[in-house]
């Protein structure tokens, strides 16, 4: 938990003695907040970011939660005094802090300011007989108030003697060693100042100087708004408009063509020539929903924005084919591991079609690009004396005569005594076990009784390459967008400092070693996972290396989920840096969060969750997934992904909002001027549009060079609304039946709508491919206006002939919602009950699981027992 | 936007409240203090004070707990929004005060369905009691400006079931809060 306090002030009092009174394990960080995540409300309040990313603001929450998460139920008398401490006091302890630090008043003046919140209190206490606020024992409450008038009264003394009984609570409460402790954190000597400072910009308080606070109710001076210049918010200059006007009148004959590469793709001399991968998925599972977002859909987003730009770029990626599971799984279906990768990589494909990831090479690791490769890269180590030999020990079954990857062995655990523990993990205790260490155990195979042999292996020396990697790191870093998660978890790996690592293991489906000696054994996945990457597109174009070995040229993204990043941030450049061949390195490496599902926690086992081949016959389309994912996308934290927010956003977005929009658009095109697009007479209100269209357009530009995908969807959405709006206030349907300025006026509206539709068809493609094609036919867009640069221009002008109308999306209605996630929640949802209304009380939903987003840990992930 | 601080606010809604969850009639109230702060007497001690504690109190005797969340977090996350609608909603005297409420809420209801995420609340109940007499008098401008508090709104109002007909003449598809 992250606790922020940006002020040292009396609410950053209350929540540290709450914190320290309840044992809350928090992570103090003193300081405003970044921008995008500032609460609403007081600005000065301090903020804790709770497990589930939700963010709490206000003080006495805060409190309450770290009370709550002890396991102390709240009452109603506790709820009482929080309420007044909020309406009633606080607003009372502004006035008199206020006072005393920034008008100089005296003490007796704030005490007299006051007096009544202080009466009401030693009434409480006196009637009630008790110590404290709620009962015997100090409660939030106490904590809550306290933290509110400590900074005015600061010593016993001040309170009035007449108030006999609040002067004991005060007395107890502030010797106390939470409260003690707290103060001495917060009111350091550099505190009084940097408050003083803090209360001066702030408005004065209702009834400042005017006696008790009462009368507003506010608990607070209310927060300085912030000055109104987020994005569309802020007001235009002139030069802007008539910059956007200019490049209006340019028309489409001032764009660019379209840049269409040769195939294959190749860098070219002299263009941006950009790389892009996605994580490579496991072939034996069907990708989830967190998956699709977390690798395929993200990448290609982005691939399809890179293309749009006329940069020259490439999109790669496949199924990682090799690995024990693989064998298990061929085990299971009775097919070889190469019959079970067959059919999977076929899935796969299919999915990734049908949600339109636009793979310029959609491969596969088995391959003989792959044993080149990676044997290559593997001798190159070897000479350069990056490997280490040692010797590990390890189960063989000699009736199978092949050592045991540690999912081929079961037996007991020797931890809880569960009989079918596997050579991982216990499943029913959920510890990682040490193979060898199992209790009695079993080949899975042959169900013979293995023995423990010692066997060689062979390990990448990562500590002689942590050096290297650091100087390569702080370069990319430096010039590359790598985002905070992904430089965090790097840093952490280095911070422990890299260990050997195995990269050998006894198995055969994989790729051989070439080493005698080893020749029996293949190289363990995490190592040769990501020269995956390489052998795929060597299967593209026998000119990969022009890619791959070309870092001057060559800008590298990959695109993952965070459990993979140390496999694409560490290790896998020690491997190709310790090769030593001029590779190309990552230059932005781009890390997802976990998608959840429902606010719960995936659950493999249970086998629920939304998959992509069960997306496909939900009857949604695959557009509206992966507007809805993309909107979801966690960039920044973990978001969740519900069934009845895929409603609402269907509804209120892409219905209600941008549909709308386009279809009106081009429907008054139809309906009022025959088909053809009408001739316009920019007015002034005309041109403040084109602009504010044309910042929107900047802020997508400027986000997504940072890839920041989601956020830039926003502005799409804000484009389109901006549209509504323009339609509604000119009404054209009415003004079409009007005179001839009216006339005219309607024609202008109706153009301007029109060619604004066009852009977001252009600025949607890399969002929704199939609507935005829908909206090109639609509205006969030419294909060379199908290329982004920084100003709208006017692509469909006076003339141009649009086809037919009709709507691009349709409402999903809760009952098939409900379905829907019945459906999918493993059976567990429960009816909602019939609910008053309005408002009605739905259930929170009941089923419990969440996704994993990315590939699963064991992808890439060694298990890291063999080191 | 008319958003005067409302005279004697809380009883009226504990009311509405009451009937919502199903409880009988006949509760006992008074107001108390300048605010008028509502005081429901209960049949022990001094009465309970205070909208969000009686509020708090009435979900419980209508044993609809989850009301209040059933986690920590989501207990707390109901209680901050509660105290918002008590200070700042209650609070609000000037359109200032009000377009910054709309604001903070616009933002926070971006990426939600309901205040506390995607659970219903009587922090979502409060809230639209609260904020009623400002919604219904917003511009079609203003609901657009502030369309996810729009959304949050209209789906409190008529869930499930909206009426979201294309209009005839413009093309708008209309809801009670999008007319065209």
């Amino acid at each position: 938990m992250r606790l922020r306090l940006p002020v040292r002030g009396p609410a950053a009092l209350k929540v540290l003695a709450a914190a320290a009174a309840a044992a809350a394990p928090v992570e103090l960080q003193w300081g405003s907040p970044a921008r995008e995540r500032a609460p609403p409300g007081p600005g000065a309040a301090p903020t804790l970011e709770l497990e589930s990313g939700a963010l709490l603001f206000s003080p006495n929450a805060i409190c309450q939660f770290f009370f709550l998460r002890r396991g102390d139920a709240s009452t109603d008398l506790g709820t009482q005094w929080l309420e007044w401490e909020a309406t009633e006091l606080q607003p009372a302890a502004t006035t008199a802090l206020y006072g005393r630090l920034v008008l100089g008043r005296t003490m007796a003046e704030a005490v007299g300011v006051l007096r009544e919140p202080l009466t009401h209190m030693e009434q409480s206490l006196a009637r009630t007989g008790t110590a404290f606020l709620t009962g015997e024992a100090p409660s939030v409450a106490d904590v809550v108030v306290w933290g509110t008038l400590f900074p005015v009264l600061q010593e016993e003394s001040s309170v009035p003697a007449e108030l006999p009984a609040l002067r004991t609570w005060f007395r107890t409460m502030t010797l106390s060693d939470p409260c003690r402790a707290a103060a001495d954190t917060v009111l350091v000597p550099t505190a009084l100042s940097e408050l003083t400072s803090h209360l001066r910009q702030q408005p004065g308080p209702r009834g400042a100087g005017a006696g008790a606070g009462a009368g507003s109710g506010s608990p607070a001076p209310s927060p300085a708004s912030p000055p109104e210049d987020e994005g569309s918010e802020r007001v235009l200059t002139e030069a802007e408009i008539a910059a956007a006007t200019d490049a209006w009148a340019r028309g489409a004959a001032a764009l660019p063509k379209p840049w269409r590469p040769q195939t294959p793709v190749l860098p070219v001399e002299g263009m941006r020539n950009i790389l892009i991968t996605s994580a490579l998925p496991y072939v034996n599972n069907v990708p989830h929903l967190g998956n699709i977002i977390g690798c395929v859909l993200s990448a290609d987003t982005f691939a399809r924005y890179c293309r749009l730009r006329n940069w020259n770029t490439l999109y790669v990626c496949g199924t990682d084919e090799y690995g024990t599971a693989t064998e298990t799984r061929a085990v299971q279906e009775g097919l070889t591991p190469r019959e079970v990768c067959d059919k999977y990589h076929r899935i796969h494909g299919d999915i990734y079609a049908w949600f339109g990831i636009s793979f310029d090479y959609f491969g596969r690791t088995t391959t003989p690009k792959q044993t080149i490769i990676a044997q290559d890269i593997f001798r190159r180590l070897l000479a350069r004396g990056f490997l280490l030999q040692d010797t590990v020990e390890q189960l063989r079954c000699q009736l199978c005569c092949r050592f045991l990857a540690d999912r081929f062995v079961e037996g007991t655990c020797p931890m809880c005594g569960y009989g079918e523990a596997r050579g991982d993990q216990c499943d029913k205790c959920g510890k990682l076990i040490n193979a060898v260490e199992l209790k009695s155990p079993q080949c899975k195979l042959c169900k013979g009784v293995p023995t423990v042999n010692p066997t060689e292996h062979l390990f990448l020396d990562l500590p002689k390459l942590q050096q290297p990697l650091e100087q390569w790191l702080e370069l990319s870093w430096a010039s590359g967008h790598w985002t905070p998660n992904a430089r965090h978890i790097t840093r952490s790996w280095l911070r422990e400092g890299l260990r050997p690592r195995c990269i050998t293991r006894d198995l055969q489906w994989g790729t051989p070693v070439p080493l005698d000696g080893f020749r029996d054994k293949v190289f363990y996945v995490w190592f040769d996972a990501p020269i995956g990457y390489l052998s795929i597109t060597a299967n593209y174009t026998d000119q990969w290396e022009r890619w791959w070995k070309n870092p001057e040229q060559v800008e590298l993204y990959n695109f993952m989920a965070k459990d993979n990043v140390p496999f694409h941030s560490v290790i896998f450049p020690c491997s190709l840096l310790g090769a030593d061949d001029n590779y190309t390195l990552v230059n932005h490496l781009i890390a997802t969060e976990y998608l959840n599902y429902e606010d719960g926690k995936f659950s493999k086992s249970r086998g629920v969750g939304v998959f992509g081949d069960m997306a496909m016959d939900t009857g949604i389309p695959a557009d509206v997934w992966r507007f809805y994912l993309l909107y979801l996308r966690p960039e920044g934290q973990d978001s969740s992904f519900c069934w009845s927010d895929l409603m609402l956003k269907n509804n209120a977005e892409l219905l209600n909002n941008l549909g709308n929009f386009i279809n009106r658009a081009g429907m008054f095109v139809c309906k009022f001027f025959g088909g053809t697009v009408p001739s316009m007479v920019l007015a002034p209100e005309d041109k403040r549009l084109l602009a504010r269209v044309t910042l929107e357009l900047h802020q997508y530009h400027q986000l997504l060079e940072r890839v920041r995908i989601r956020d830039a969807l926003r502005c799409i959405l804000s484009i389109s609304r901006h549209g509504n709006q323009y339609i509604q206030v000119n009404e054209p349907w009415k003004r079409i039946k009007g005179g001839e300025e009216d006339r005219q006026r309607a024609g202008t509206v109706t153009g301007v709508a029109v060619n604004m539709a066009s852009l977001l068809a252009v600025m949607l493609q890399p969002y929704m491919p199939s609507i935005s094609s829908a909206i090109q036919g639609q509205l006969r867009i030419p294909p060379d206006c199908f290329v982004l640069t920084h100003t709208f221009t006017c692509t469909l002008p006076h003339g141009h002939r649009v086809g037919t109308v009709s709507p691009l999306f349709q409402k999903l209605e809760p009952e098939r919602i409900e379905a829907l996630r019945k459906r999918f929640g493993g059976g567990q949802a429960k009816q909602t009950p019939p609910a008053p209304q309005p408002p009605p009380a739905p259930q929170p939903p009941q089923q419990e699981l969440a996704i994993a987003t990315g590939n699963s840990p064991e992808v890439l992930a060694p298990h890291g027992k063999q080191q | 936007m008319a958003a005067a601080a409302r005279p004697g606010p809380g009883v009226e809604e504990l009311v509405l409240l009451e009937k919502l969850l199903g409880l009988p009639k006949g509760s006992k109230y008074g107001v108390q203090g300048e605010r008028k702060v509502p005081v429901l007497q209960t049949n022990n001690g001094p009465g309970l004070t205070g909208i969000m504690t009686i509020a708090g109190y009435l979900v419980k005797q209508a044993k609809k707990e989850q009301l209040l969340g059933s986690t920590a977090e989501e207990k707390a996350i109901v209680q901050q929004w509660l105290e918002y609608r008590v200070t700042q909603v209650d609070g609000s005297s000037s359109k200032e005060d009000t377009r910054i409420i709309l604001k903070d809420l616009n933002i926070h209801l971006e990426d939600k369905v309901y205040l506390a995420g995607n659970i219903f609340t009587l922090a979502d109940i409060l809230m639209y009691y609260g904020l009623h007499h400002v919604m219904v008098d917003l511009t079609v401008q203003e609901k657009e400006k502030y369309l996810n508090v729009s959304r949050w709104f209209n789906h409190i109002q008529h869930y499930p079931g909206q009426n979201t007909e294309g209009c005839s003449s413009c093309g708008r598809i209309c809801g009670p809060f999008l007319p065209h």
